[in-house]
């Protein structure tokens, strides 16, 4: 299996990621943001960082970096795609997802590691754990509250469409949401950074039961 | 053509910032204040208008959490 990576001008978690896909024992294949070509990989991830430098929002620009055309048309076709932190945030801006990441409601940046409740294993990236399954995940954001109105918050909870849940809310997310899927279930994006631990040598390796889920997650 | 774009956050969505202002001014001895909210401010130079309320909707805004106004001011 050949795991794309997309890397933006300003993105800092894209060799963790690539190195994070060799630990889970797939080819990792870095897409780089100026290509409209996804390389024919089998799955995409889309890291941390700032992208763009955060302008204007997170992810606002890079929203319209050349490699999101092709991505687009993947994630529309149901390939599945991983947003990670910076990558939610894109997500959330190309509409791919719904709702959008504001400033964390104490105005501070978080950098810690949280528990965090696998909610719905019926999505690519989570289909390897087991339900209701808690991990510690790194998390390290300056606008990680999950917002989005009412309405979509119920449809979210209503289709199991809230992925992964806080169990210790750092940055006001509605309804302890610490990651969502799209209709399709295919494009998820979370705030944690599961590939900050995927090798014992960083402290836990629990990164790797999301990241080989894809491997459940498309058959392979 | 001159344009000012504003850009806050839609009514009832939580602002940080704004909070963050509003509690600090009393703190340097400013009362009275009851609510504040920061926006953003992007002044464009331009051709034509045609095409500015698109650019707000596009990228100058996330029409999930924010708003925006625009004028020509010269």
């Amino acid at each position: 299996m050949r795991i794309g990576v997309t890397v933006f001008p300003g993105s800092n978690c894209d060799r963790d990621a690539l190195y994070g896909v060799g630990r889970m024992g797939a080819e990792a294949v870095e897409l780089w943001h100026g290509d409209a070509d996804l390389k024919g990989v089998d799955a995409v991830i889309v890291p941390g960082g700032f992208s763009y430098g955060d302008y204007l929002r997170p992810g606002a620009i890079a929203r319209f970096a050349n490699v999101m055309g092709p991505l687009e048309e993947f994630a529309k076709d149901g390939g599945p795609v991983l947003g990670v932190c910076n990558g939610f945030q894109v997500l959330t801006e190309a509409h791919l997802l719904p709702g959008a990441l504001l400033r964390n409601t104490h105005m501070r940046f978080v950098c810690d590691r949280v528990r965090v409740r696998v909610e719905s294993v019926d999505t690519p990236w989570t289909a390897g754990c087991d339900p209701g399954e808690e991990l510690t995940l790194p998390v390290a954001h300056n606008e990680g509250n999950y917002f989005a109105d009412p309405a979509t918050i119920s449809r979210l909870e209503d289709e199991g469409r809230v992925v992964l849940r806080y169990l210790e809310n750092r940055n006001g997310s509605a309804h302890d949401i610490a990651g969502v899927c799209n209709e399709g279930r295919n494009v998820v994006g979370i705030m944690p950074h599961p590939e900050r631990v995927c090798d014992p040598a960083l402290g836990s390796d629990e990164g790797l039961r999301i990241l080989r889920s894809v491997l459940v997650g498309v058959g392979v | 053509m001159n344009i000012r774009v504003l850009v806050r956050p839609k009514a009832g969505i939580l602002d940080p910032q704004g909070e963050a202002v509003k509690n600090a001014l009393p703190a340097l001895g400013f009362e009275g204040v009851r609510t504040v909210h920061v926006g953003r401010l992007v002044e464009m130079e331009v051709e034509s208008a045609d095409e500015v309320d698109a650019m707000c909707r596009r990228l100058l805004s996330n029409p999930t959490i924010e708003e925006y106004e625009w004028e020509v001011v010269g």
